[in-house]
């Protein structure tokens, strides 16, 4: 539980850096799609609905472990305002792991568009055809990507922050591998 | 390990700065802020736009136009060729639009040569097959940057840019030579609408094979003058199908022509030469036309990429692009909808 460890287990480290590339490779593909007309933009479509959806299962997951597993406590001399600071960030974070697939999801359905995957997997949609819902859904999709990835480059000056200027073990934390810190 | 708390390394807080700005920089190129040449859906769709700028909640192209339903009965012909649920023999439900190739809603039907059917043809797995396919047998431009080119020209003020841009764009002519030869109809019922652009059919061992398809109009075709045709109206069209549809439902046969070796698929500006296998591969049937504000075609982008199992899109580059397109226009008409108010049932003729 919290406290207990110094570091992440095994399984939540796994699944911080396997997230970690795909919502960063989203979050490319996904201005990179929407600025192009392109023969890519099939490919770059198809994709980043697919990685969308394995990022949506892999969130709910990772939420159940976190509930389960718990986190490390953050070093007792960080300032108050910087821990909460912490907490809201990733709670954003996690939010919007889960937040963005179900929006996409949703302005498809709300569009009259098939969601197909690759291998011709095809999804229900989870709403009826709306202009209105189609409208918002979409704006919350791009304004809040937006927002992701500003959270995301906070996220990594933090991280390095602490692996750098800190050296305080949070980074340490969430490390896919021991470090001297670590190890120490 | 003694901690160094301040003064920040400047080593250190460089590299956090280098990693952040370099991360904004590859993510402005992707989404093509550094690129103003970058042809973007955004771009496309506002070459579209007429002079006075775009017609608020409606289609950013094809923009005048009226609903359909019917059903798609296949003969089962098609299904040697594609796996397609929509190619085995059955009954389909199928939902359409007729249009005008023009981004100005009110255009008179009398001065838009083109014509256009967006058709949707629904199976009960929920597989979907959407089309756009236009009156013309070839398509002005040979690739998407060429109909930007073609756009950016037409609208352009300057004396000699439509002359700057066929001289880039031999294959326009042809297009041209078709307008000028070709006869008008009074009636959507008595053209043909070809998709132009080369799809690839899967059998159900895997084999791909490259298509074209067209819906062959059963109605007789009565020629008309252009000029006779502005007589009768600027929407005359939209009356007369609705009143022939009220009388007897109209069919197209759906042909498919399958390329030979060596056939050019990346083009739809060049047609195949004639003596290819086409195959008859049904019957489109229109039941009942509804007008768009309230009909059910409002809400459907017909984007040509959206296919069933057993079709997909060839190298022809088209299909993509105008998928990209499409889904920048549906944006732009859904979030301006209160611009094309639906009727209230009360009110309807």
């Amino acid at each position: 539980m919290i406290g207990a460890s110094q570091r992440f287990s095994g399984l939540q480290r796994l699944l911080h850096w396997l997230m970690a590339a795909c919502i960063i490779a989203m979050l490319f593909i996904g201005v990179g799609m929407v600025s192009t007309v392109m023969p890519k933009y099939l490919l770059l479509m198809a994709t980043h609905k697919t990685l969308g959806i394995a990022i949506l299962a892999l969130a709910l997951v990772r939420l159940a472990v976190r509930a389960f597993k718990g986190a490390p406590a953050l070093p007792a001399d960080l300032p108050e305002v910087i821990k909460i600071g912490a907490q809201l960030s990733h709670y954003a974070l996690y939010g919007l792991m889960v937040a963005m697939p179900l929006l996409g999801w949703a302005m498809l359905s709300t569009g009259e568009y098939p969601v197909v995957l690759f291998g011709n997997l095809r999804l229900p949609a989870i709403l009826p055809q709306s202009d209105m819902l189609h409208t918002l859904f979409r704006r919350a999709h791009v304004w809040l990507a937006f927002a992701f990835f500003a959270l995301i480059l906070l996220h990594i000056a933090a991280a390095l922050f602490h692996l750098m200027v800190r050296r305080d073990g949070v980074f340490d934390a969430m490390a896919p591998f021991s470090s001297r810190a670590a190890k120490k | 390990m003694p901690r160094h708390r301040l003064p920040i390394g400047l080593g250190s807080a460089a590299a956090i700065v280098i990693v952040v700005a370099s991360g904004v920089a590859t993510f402005s190129y992707a989404g093509g802020w550094l690129s103003p040449d970058r042809l973007t859906p955004t771009r496309m769709v506002a070459a579209l736009a007429p002079p006075g700028g775009p017609a608020l909640g409606r289609r950013r192209n094809h923009a005048k136009g009226i609903c359909f339903t019917g059903v798609f009965i296949s003969n089962g012909k098609g299904a040697e060729l594609s796996r397609a649920e929509a190619l085995r023999p059955g009954e389909y439900s199928a939902l359409g639009r007729f249009n005008l190739a023009t981004a100005n809603p009110n255009a008179p039907d009398g001065s838009v040569q083109v014509r256009g059917m967006g058709l949707q043809i629904s199976t009960p797995s929920g597989e979907v097959w959407r089309t756009a396919m236009i009156s013309a047998p070839i398509f002005p431009v040979a690739t998407p940057e060429g109909f930007y080119q073609l756009l950016r020209a037409s609208g352009s003020k300057e004396p000699d840019a439509m002359k700057t841009f066929m001289a880039a764009h031999p294959e326009f002519m042809a297009f041209v030579e078709w307008t000028r030869s070709a006869p008008w109809t009074a009636s959507y019922a008595e053209e043909p609408y070809n998709a132009l652009n080369a799809f690839t059919f899967v059998d159900s061992s895997g084999v791909e094979r490259a298509v074209r398809w067209s819906l062959a109009p059963s109605a007789q075709i009565v020629p008309i003058t252009q000029a006779d045709l502005e007589k009768r109206g600027p929407n005359y069209l939209e009356r007369e199908i609705a009143e022939r549809v009220g009388r007897a439902p109209q069919r197209w046969s759906l042909n498919v022509v399958v390329a030979n070796a060596g056939d050019v698929t990346s083009d739809p500006s060049k047609a195949w030469p004639a003596g290819r296998r086409t195959i008859d591969v049904g019957t489109l049937v229109v039941q009942k036309i509804e007008a768009e504000a309230d009909g059910p075609c409002r809400e459907v982008s017909f984007d040509p990429t959206v296919l069933p199992a057993g079709i997909g899109v060839s190298d022809d580059p088209f299909p993509a692009a105008r998928s990209a397109a499409y889904m920048k226009s549906y944006d732009l008409r859904t979030s301006e909808a209160s611009d094309y108010p639906r009727t209230p049932p009360g009110a309807r003729p």
